[in-house]
């Protein structure tokens, strides 16, 4: 079963892709997709040496709820800085964000997390894997930032990733 | 009805883009205008595939690739941002100009070819 479907969750997920992209139910298409999904794993299988540990994948969905209404609330906030604070004020600054996820898939999907809810960029990880660099477009209150980055996001993902 | 939905998704989406363009001139700094374009491959552009969406619907062909564009989007556009925040912090920052992690260093500063 593993030589056959090593990644299992992979292979659903191209399957359900190709048939969002055809846009189209039909038998042929659902034979193609599980073509693609049994054969893409096995091709690129050295790229991926170790499953995603994902221990709890059914709070992704409250997960990205959350960074979905995170993301409309702060494009409002932004967009009320770039109006209407003048250039001089704004307090731009770069923030340490020290790490308590271990796997590179975790800060991987929370440093996309933080880049797409505007007003905050990643721009680095320490060389130990153990601390983000992010910059943020108006901080006058880094620490604050750096604690709503640990509490809201990554609490959530490492109960996600276990 | 649908009209006057669709209408408000476009008009939301298309104030967002030009809000984030907008930002593009206005932000001195290179790292600050980083953000700005995050706002119009958001709310922007998803305000506009959500009116194809529903657009669509109200036209018997429901339509998923609307979703699939705005899951592209979000795995790529963070990839991208991060390479522009990289190529800034070689070429306006130095390494003392930053807060350190501790106990280690900022890995694009870092030699790849040097020993951990």
């Amino acid at each position: 079963m593993k030589r056959i479907l090593p990644h299992p969750v992979l292979s659903a997920t191209l399957l359900i892709v190709w048939l969002l992209l055809v846009n189209d139910l039909g038998l042929g298409n659902i034979l193609l997709g599980l073509i693609l999904a049994l054969t893409i794993p096995l091709l690129t299988r050295p790229y991926w040496p170790d499953s995603p540990p994902i221990a709890r994948p059914f709070l992704l969905i409250p997960y990205i709820l959350l960074v979905t209404w995170d993301i409309i609330l702060a494009n409002i906030a932004v967009a009320k800085i770039i109006l209407f604070m003048a250039p001089d004020r704004i307090q731009s600054r770069f923030i340490t964000v020290p790490l308590d996820l271990k796997t590179p898939e975790a800060i991987a999907l929370l440093s996309a997390t933080i880049t797409l809810t505007p007003g905050t960029v990643t721009a680095d990880i320490s060389t130990d894997g153990r601390a983000l660099l992010i910059h943020s477009l108006h901080a006058p209150d880094p620490d604050a930032i750096r604690d709503d980055i640990k509490n809201r996001y990554e609490s959530r993902l490492i109960r996600i990733f276990g | 009805m649908t009209d006057i939905l669709i209408t408000l998704l476009l008009i939301i989406g298309a104030v967002f883009g030009l809000i984030g363009s907008f930002g593009l001139w206005k932000l001195r700094q290179p790292m600050q205008r980083l953000h700005a374009p995050t706002k119009a491959s958001t709310v922007g552009v998803g305000a506009v595939l959500l009116a194809s969406a529903v657009h669509k619907g109200t036209q018997g062909q429901p339509s998923w690739e609307e979703l699939l564009v705005l899951i592209f989007l979000f795995i790529t556009a963070p990839v991208s941002a991060l390479f522009l925040a990289k190529v800034h912090l070689h070429k306006d920052h130095a390494p003392q100009d930053l807060p350190q992690p501790e106990g280690s260093e900022w890995a694009t500063y870092k030699n790849p070819d040097e020993p951990r």
